[in-house]
């Protein structure tokens, strides 16, 4: 019961990402999977990585978002309502076709691995977070889209880890730490030097 | 003797960060080279000799197709190493400088000891990746790949190199993250409550077990594994990042990421068809690599004739040459032996003709092929070497890469996929007459009336490409036997 409020919690966030046109409301729900992940970790008896995420995933990178956010004048932080749309009927799209192939991959395998809704709901969050670096044009959009697809894999990833991959966990993520790092490094020079953080303004090269 | 392989780079790299004055930085990037160099030389020798060489319980422990990526990623750091010392004294001389690309807004580098130090991680990222046998650990050293090179993509401050390092970020992170995904999925098909994996040895593992391995699932992690990694070295049409990067990264850069880090990548993809073929499911991810393979050589073609930025130009050869790579791999026997040779003189031969592009970039100013002329009077080793250069990329005799195509071509015969040879060998022409175009232009005609008679080119500037163009010289006549038992040995891990 507990582990499906969870997970209906993640897929509402998913959603919730997908259907808000404000940044700033798209960082916290990033930190909300980031604390729904940590949950989830405690509830299989991952002490350390409970922790570790709930450091990394639900305080570090979205503060690290949030600085980011804070230098940009409010107009930038809004995406355009069109894609909101957009991106929200993909989101559904990619719902109902992680339950399909849910279905058709079902098996004495999956059943013994995966916790009942666990592989869709993973599925969903990954797509979700690829529905965003595709269908938004700003590039912080583009970098709460890899957070959630990365969580959407580490989601499906979670019912494979054992005490001895918690040294693996851990490295993935401070390569996921380093690489939301370099990226807010990298949108602080993109807001300085084009006056703005949409991406469609990269149009110098090209073929 | 394995950790010192990574430790070096990385202690030498956080000293440049931390006292780092461009002296220093300049006299430890080649002292690093041939540190590293000289390790990797005695672990190939073990390995070549049929020992393993482990280290942290077996979660260092190359193999000969690991020794091999290694060998060539340290043998090109130690030529771009001395090259660099001439580049960054050269960079610091002008001080500000013109964007030629964009706007001809002024700019300036960062600094030198930064970009010396993320070239240390950056090497010490790719010898983990290719010296581990464990799956998981190979994953994040090649995402350190990706964070370690953008800064040094980003090393000229200007908006184009800007562009260039977010679409490196954002395509390679992703395309990693679904190799992630490929590795638990991986471990999903292996998923058993008896038999668990013992060690780091995850390669071995999964091929001693593969028979065990459920299908549907295997299957689903090699796509991954092969959209994953092969968007990272640059598999058409999942290349995007790659004529942007390479074409705005510093000329040394470029010779890395295409000479060395694209082979890395393709390590991890290797590793995915190892236990393919393992499980008997290799003809099926023979064929994926036969089509991404034939499909980047077919995009290569497309987009290098008419090429007027010859350093995209030579972005786009490396995305045919990995399409070659893929092929020789797919086809499997000869071919796939034909391919690690052609690893081998490819990365020679592009990190060459990288490192003249930067000559020819700092004497001309521009990246159009059509604007540059005459670079036998203006440059004339640069010229001399540029067009060897590309008789060589392009697989003419007497370079290795003549030998090595033809290996693969004598390989898809054997198979007896005559269409496919067929194929092979239009789009080979096509990319001849769209290379031919823009680097003889290049080199012939009279100087340009408004340059300057040229000053002398600095040593540093052309003794690095002149040992490649030997190097691919010498292995276009004469293969050494140990290097082809070696060669040979890489490619029955995976044909």
């Amino acid at each position: 019961m507990f582990l499906n409020i969870c997970l209906y919690l993640l897929v509402l966030s998913n959603f919730l990402l997908l259907g808000t046109a404000r940044v700033v409301q798209m960082t916290k729900y990033t930190a909300l999977q980031g604390f729904l992940l940590a949950i989830l970790l405690f509830h299989f008896g991952h002490t350390v990585l409970t922790v570790a995420v709930l450091l990394i995933k639900g305080l570090v990178l979205p503060g690290l978002l949030w600085r980011t956010l804070k230098k940009m004048p409010s107009e930038a932080l809004i995406c355009p309502h069109r894609l909101v749309a957009i991106d929200v009927i993909a989101g559904m799209a990619g719902l109902a076709f992680a339950i399909w192939l849910d279905g058709r991959l079902g098996s004495d395998l999956t059943h013994n691995l995966f916790p009942e809704l666990f592989l869709p709901l993973g599925l969903t969050t990954l797509f979700c977070g690829l529905i965003l670096i595709i269908g938004r044009v700003k590039a912080i959009t583009q970098v709460i889209g890899y957070l959630a697809a990365e969580n959407g894999i580490f989601l499906l990833g979670m019912p494979l880890m054992t005490q001895g991959t918690t040294w693996f966990e851990l490295a993935l993520l401070l390569d996921v730490f380093v690489a939301v790092f370099v990226m807010g490094i990298a949108i602080n020079r993109i807001s300085d030097s084009f006056a703005s953080m949409d991406v469609d303004h990269f149009r110098s090269l090209r073929d | 003797m394995l950790i010192a392989l990574i430790a070096i780079p990385v202690i030498t790299g956080l000293v440049m960060i931390f006292f780092g004055k461009a002296w220093l930085c300049r006299l430890l990037l080649p002292v690093t080279a041939i540190l590293h160099t000289t390790l990797t030389a005695c672990i190939v020798r073990e390995v070549s000799l049929g020992h393993t060489p482990t280290a942290l319980s077996g979660m260092l422990a190359p193999d000969a197709l690991g020794s091999l990526f290694l060998a060539i990623a340290s043998l090109l750091f130690l030529v771009v190493s001395f090259y660099a010392v001439s580049y960054l004294a050269d960079e610091e001389r002008i001080g500000i400088h013109t964007n030629i690309l964009l706007d001809h807004g002024h700019f300036t580098n960062q600094p030198e000891r930064r970009f010396a130090a993320f070239l240390c991680f950056f090497l010490a990222s790719m010898s983990l990746g290719t010296i581990t046998p464990h799956m998981g650990v190979q994953w994040v050293s090649i995402e350190a790949t990706t964070l370690s090179s953008a800064p040094l993509i980003y090393f000229h401050r200007h908006k184009s190199s800007l562009e260039a390092t977010w679409k490196y970020l954002i395509i390679c992170s992703v395309g990693i993250a679904l190799a992630l995904l490929g590795n638990i999925l991986l471990s999903v098909a292996f998923y058993s409550k008896e038999a668990q994996v013992e060690g780091f040895d995850q390669v071995a593992w999964f091929v001693a077990h593969a028979k065990q391995a459920n299908p549907t699932w295997l299957i689903a992690a090699f796509v991954f594994l092969l959209v994953g990694y092969g968007t990272k070295m640059g598999l058409a049409p999942l290349h995007n990042w790659l004529p942007d990067a390479h074409s705005q990264a510093p000329s040394l850069v470029s010779a890395l990421l295409s000479g060395a880090l694209l082979n890395c990548a393709m390590l991890g993809l290797l590793r995915g068809h190892q236990i393919m073929q393992a499980a008997q499911l290799g003809d099926l991810s023979s064929k994926m690599l036969i089509f991404f393979g034939l499909f980047s050589l077919a995009t290569a073609a497309v987009f290098i004739v008419g090429q007027g930025h010859y350093k995209r130009m030579l972005a786009y050869s490396s995305v045919e040459h990995m399409g070659i790579l893929a092929l020789g791999i797919g086809m499997g026997g000869l071919a796939c032996q034909g391919a690690m040779f052609h690893a081998l003189v490819h990365s020679c031969t592009k990190c060459l003709l990288f490192l003249l592009s930067g000559n020819i970039l700092a004497r001309y100013h521009t990246y159009s092929s059509y604007d540059v002329r005459g670079m036998r009077w203006t440059m004339p080793w640069t010229g001399a070497l540029w067009l060897a250069g590309f008789f060589a990329i392009a697989g003419s005799p007497p370079f290795g890469l003549f030998v090595s195509e033809l290996l693969i071509f004598k390989g898809i015969l054997a198979q007896g996929s005559t269409l496919i040879a067929v194929s092979y060998l239009v789009l080979l022409a096509i990319i001849f007459v769209g290379l031919s175009v823009a680097c003889l232009r290049m080199v012939q005609g009279s100087r340009p009336l408004d340059m300057p008679k040229s000053p002398q080119e600095p040593l540093l500037s052309v003794l690095p490409p002149l040992v490649l163009a030997l190097i691919v010289l010498t292995l276009g006549l004469w293969i050494p036997d140990p290097l082809w038992h070696f060669l040979e040995r890489a490619a029955s891990l995976v044909g």
